[in-house]
């Protein structure tokens, strides 16, 4: 009977995960994907993941234990059990920039995190970021986590020191083709081809505004681009570009209103 | 399609891909129509025949309707200065089900949602804007899903909508259900409800 005891026996775990994203399959159910804490990106089926009960939980950001087993271990298999942890989304719905992070991060990591390859690091970085989001450096949090994604996926930029020999205390730009800081002497003649580095990643610490915050994200847009995506023909995901047209704009918004604010004050005076 | 693939399967089939209905219940419904052509097969098949040659989308809205404008956007008695956004025409019917809204509709078709390939251009929004942009609205209301695809594509219809036009725009409120049990309700309903609690 050991063939029967061998052809029975289901692979099975449990763990917490971050819900990346859920595909409605068939009429009542769904595809769920998790960035897990031990099993990184893991896909199962959900029996009655479209029910009214389960779509408040399965929603991008939050955070649930779960229990997932299959006959064998390639198939899809199903996650047996689902019990939320942490409500996250519901907390961000009504801030536009903070909602577009959280999708952005999730379905980066849906679209760029190979399946089944654990990133412990990636998951506990995912729910700091989350678990930011109340404080007013959730931007800097969220390039930091950027950069991090970026690393995990062999594309890490080395911002401490010059590439071209410079004073690498005065670094201000980033090469596009290394991913290595450039100090500003250096970087001075090829100054249209560079990218600029936020004051917040470099060594003398500046400044966080808005503007430092856009050009990080820029910054990491340009590298997920062209190096994590490169080959994807889907591209950068939607939800991340989405977030950087809408930060842009409000960064936009939020100069123009300055501007306003200063004339009002020269006037007066 | 079978060797043997007549009328009948190809009925069985056409009504197995509705939703709610497997192969099983959908022969049941077959049988059931043809063993009952009087009763239930010929006024079906002539109900269908209408709806499929009169029943079309309001060119304004995007409503069903026989008629276009549809009757929604040619009631005088109704305000043509608000208008709620909804993502399908179920949604409509479940505001207009109330009584309580006494203005315009336009229904955006769906939602934007990435993982479903659902963009921008796939909604009504360009037809949206259009309407707003005359200044003849007062107020927009966004009558979208509490999910985080039916809120990021409110939050993207607003960046649009205050590009073109300064017209106040409000959402749909969240959080408790009338007749809802605070230890019955889940933990997002309830952080949704306390963000946007009410001064008294």
């Amino acid at each position: 009977m050991s063939w029967l005891s061998h052809n029975t026996h289901m692979e099975e775990w449990r763990d917490q995960g971050i819900v990346l994203a859920v595909r409605p399959h068939a009429e009542n159910g769904a595809v769920l994907s998790l960035l897990t804490e031990e099993h990184g990106r893991h896909a199962g089926y959900v029996h009655g993941g479209q029910s009214s009960k389960m779509r408040g939980i399965l929603e991008p950001g939050n955070l649930v234990s779960v229990a997932w087993g299959a006959r064998i271990a390639d198939n899809l298999g199903a996650f047996t059990m689902i019990e939320q942890e942490r409500h996250v989304t519901a907390g961000l719905m009504g801030d536009p920039l903070k909602l577009g992070v959280l999708l952005a991060a999730c379905s980066l990591c849906d679209a760029a995190l190979p399946e089944r390859e654990g990133h412990a690091g990636l998951f506990y970085g995912l729910l700091a970021l989350l678990e930011s989001m109340d404080n007013e450096l959730w931007g800097v949090v969220y390039v930091m986590w950027e950069l991090a994604l970026l690393r995990e996926l062999g594309f890490g930029l080395e911002l401490s020191k010059c590439a071209g020999g410079g004073d690498s205390e005065r670094l201000a730009w980033v090469s596009p083709k290394s991913g290595q800081a450039v100090s500003e002497e250096a970087g001075a003649p090829y100054k249209g081809k560079l990218l600029p580095l936020p004051n917040f990643l470099k060594s003398q610490k500046g400044e966080v505004t808005d503007q430092e915050i856009l050009k990080g994200v820029e910054l990491t847009g340009y590298f997920l681009k062209h190096r994590v995506f490169i080959q994807d023909s889907r591209g950068i995901p939607e939800d991340r570009l989405r977030f950087e047209e809408r930060f842009a704009k409000y960064v936009d918004r939020q100069e123009r209103e300055d501007l306003e604010e200063s004339i009002k004050q020269d006037v007066k005076g | 399609m079978t060797r043997h693939d007549g009328p009948l399967d190809q009925l069985i089939r056409a009504l197995a891909a509705l939703p709610g209905l497997g192969p099983r219940s959908a022969r049941r419904i077959a049988l059931l129509l043809l063993t009952n052509r009087e009763k239930l097969l010929n006024p079906l098949i002539h109900a269908l025949e209408q709806t499929a040659e009169h029943i079309r989308n309001c060119e304004t809205c995007g409503n069903l309707d026989m008629i276009t404008p549809c009757r929604i956007c040619r009631d005088t008695t109704r305000s043509y200065r608000t208008i709620c956004i909804v993502s399908g025409i179920a949604d409509l019917c479940a505001v207009e089900r109330t009584g309580a809204y006494k203005g315009q509709y336009h229904i955006l078709g769906g939602v934007l949602s990435a993982l479903d390939g659902i963009g921008p251009d796939d909604l009504r929004i360009a037809s949206l804007l259009e309407r707003v942009r005359p200044g003849d609205v007062d107020e927009v209301i966004l009558a979208l899903s509490a999910t985080v695809d039916g809120q990021s594509t409110a939050h993207y219809l607003t960046d649009k909508l205050q590009d073109v036009t300064d017209v106040k725009i409000t959402r749909l409120a969240h959080g408790v259900p009338v007749g809802g049990q605070l230890d019955y309700l889940d933990d997002g309903t309830i952080v949704t409800a306390l963000k946007s609690r009410a001064v008294l």
